[in-house]
């Protein structure tokens, strides 16, 4: 439902942000528009991809329905989604998204490492909305 | 001091689910103030009111729909929208009236008739506004947020689920012994442990509810008060509704992520400390003088955040503040006396208002079976939405 935050597939699968020409700042959810540094004058905001990895700032879960516009059915019962907060090391900044569909916060630690993997939002009449979703990297063999 | 303004009056509508409009709420505590400030409406000079957005058009101009509903008689009017710090900035409009000359006397009032569960965006598809896409894209609601705080303040800090229970038998107790609160029972740590989980780690007692409520203050010089006969009357010394310092490094409703730190160094400290440090700084003290605090516990977690935040102790200290008693009624800084949001729930544009009545009352010394002893100087702590800080400091 928003263009142009996520590309690729597989393991080229990137969120996407945009950076500042003139003084190198990156911004996610992209800014299109203007540089929010309080110090830039301003530049040409060209489109960057972020880190595939990151650690674990917190994690949470809705065990209640939440509110429009997000879309749920409500003939199914509430299947509660875990949400993670990921720290990204070279852009230094922290990105919340849905955990991949099975990952309870029972599976989940702060500074754990996790990877963005594409992910399905929902589904109506044969239209899909995509999204991110954050999944532990396995660890060990 | 040339920068106070004296608190002539302070009063409420009772915080509840009274199924009725916020205009009706509001003109309660408007005509509470102006009877505990003995002025008359007419004798008003100037009215601001906070906004609330779920009023229809009256909500957006609510200063013009109070003084409609009081009787239009000619005063100055302003309305402000600053979410959750939205009575702050009534305030602080009032006081920069008066400090300018442009008013003697200002009515402030904020009232709100919320809606029952979450609260949510407005309307429609709008896919530009950060409040729609938080829900839209992640089904991020407010608990949402205040679990991820929650949950850090333990890897980070060693919190555990029972510091932030005692936070909530704390605040109920307290609230029991307000007339104004809407939960009005005490809560034990058992109670919290059983209720339902919200958003991990946090329990449907570790989160504020919404309600319906009004909060309305009267403002005036300080040569106003003593021509009225009040000599010595509570004064608010400070008014901070600071923005945040870019970059921002912490994650925050209801931005789905945060600033990159990576080229700009953030600055020292967080937003929410930075909204306190403004207000001690105008008012001329630091934390050693706090004789009591009222502050935003939109979850338990949070309001533990809240007493590093104010500097009442170190950094990940909260926690132990409170299990000491400092924060509780009989110890040495006392929060939320009034019983906090836990017992109020959220009447958001009434909410920054509502905290300087207490505070009021308290420096008044006319808190009733809650009153503390000795109170001096009370700060209010709170944020609104979108960047915006707001407390407030007032003295006796």
């Amino acid at each position: 439902m928003v263009d142009n935050w996520f590309a690729g597939e597989g393991d080229d699968f990137r969120l996407l942000g945009t950076r500042c020409a003139a003084c190198a700042c990156v911004f996610f959810p992209r800014e299109d528009g203007f540089c929010r540094n309080p110090g830039c004058a301003g530049g040409e905001l060209a489109e960057v991809p972020l880190s595939r990895r990151g650690r674990v700032w917190s994690y949470t879960d809705g065990r209640y329905r939440p509110p429009a516009p997000y879309v749920s059915d409500p003939e199914l019962p509430w299947e509660p989604y875990t949400l993670i907060a990921v720290e990204l090391e070279a852009e230094r900044m922290v990105v919340l998204g849905q955990a991949v569909p099975g990952v309870a916060v029972t599976d989940l630690e702060v500074g754990m490492e996790v990877e963005v993997v594409p992910g399905v939002l929902n589904e109506d009449n044969g239209t899909t909305w995509t999204t991110w979703h954050w999944r532990p990297v396995e660890v060990g063999a | 001091m040339t920068t106070e303004v004296a608190v002539l009056g302070a009063g409420m509508h009772p915080w509840g689910k009274w199924g009725r409009g916020f205009v009706e709420y509001g003109v309660a505590a408007a005509r509470a103030a102006l009877a505990d400030a003995g002025i008359a409406w007419r004798d008003v000079g100037s009215i601001v009111g906070a906004d609330t957005v779920r009023g229809g058009y009256p909500g957006y101009v609510a200063g013009a729909t109070f003084a409609k509903a009081l009787g239009w008689q000619g005063a100055r009017v302003a309305s402000v929208y600053a979410a959750c710090a939205s009575g702050a900035q009534a305030i602080g409009t009032a006081r920069t009236q008066i400090l300018a000359g442009m008013a003697d006397v200002v009515l402030v009032v904020g009232a709100d008739a919320a809606p029952k569960g979450f609260f949510r965006p407005a309307g429609g598809d709008r896919p530009d506004d950060p409040d729609w896409l938080r829900f839209r894209v992640l089904g991020a609601t407010n608990p949402a947020y205040f679990g991820l705080y929650a949950r850090r303040r333990m890897a980070v800090h060693g919190d555990t689920l029972d510091d932030f229970a005692q936070v909530k038998v704390k605040n109920a107790a307290a609230g029991a012994l307000n007339p104004n609160a809407r939960y009005r029972k005490p809560v034990a740590v058992e109670e919290v442990a059983a209720s339902a989980v919200v958003a991990d780690p946090l329990r449907l007692l570790d989160i504020c509810a919404t309600s319906d409520g009004a909060a309305a203050l009267v403002l005036s010089s300080m040569d106003f008060a003593r021509r009225h006969g009040a000599a010595d009357p509570v004064r608010i010394r400070a008014v901070s509704t600071v923005t945040p310092t870019y970059p921002t490094t912490v994650l925050d409703l209801p931005d789905i992520a945060t600033d990159s730190a990576a080229v700009v160094a953030p600055a020292d400290g967080t937003f929410r400390a930075s909204i306190a440090r403004a207000a001690y700084e105008e008012a001329g003290i630091g934390p050693e003088d706090i004789s009591l605090a009222e502050v935003y516990d939109l979850s338990t977690a949070l309001e533990l955040q809240w007493y590093e935040d104010l500097g009442l102790c170190g950094e990940g200290e909260g926690a132990k503040l409170l299990r000491d008693g400092v924060t509780a009624s009989g110890g040495r800084v006392p929060v939320n006396t009034s019983g906090g949001l836990a017992s109020f729930g959220e009447a958001v544009p009434a909410q920054a208002i509502a905290q300087v009545c207490e505070v009021t009352w308290q420096l008044r010394g006319t808190a009733g079976a809650r009153q503390i002893e000795g109170a001096r100087v009370g700060v209010t702590a709170n944020q609104g939405l979108f960047g915006h800080g707001s407390s407030v400091v007032a003295v006796r």
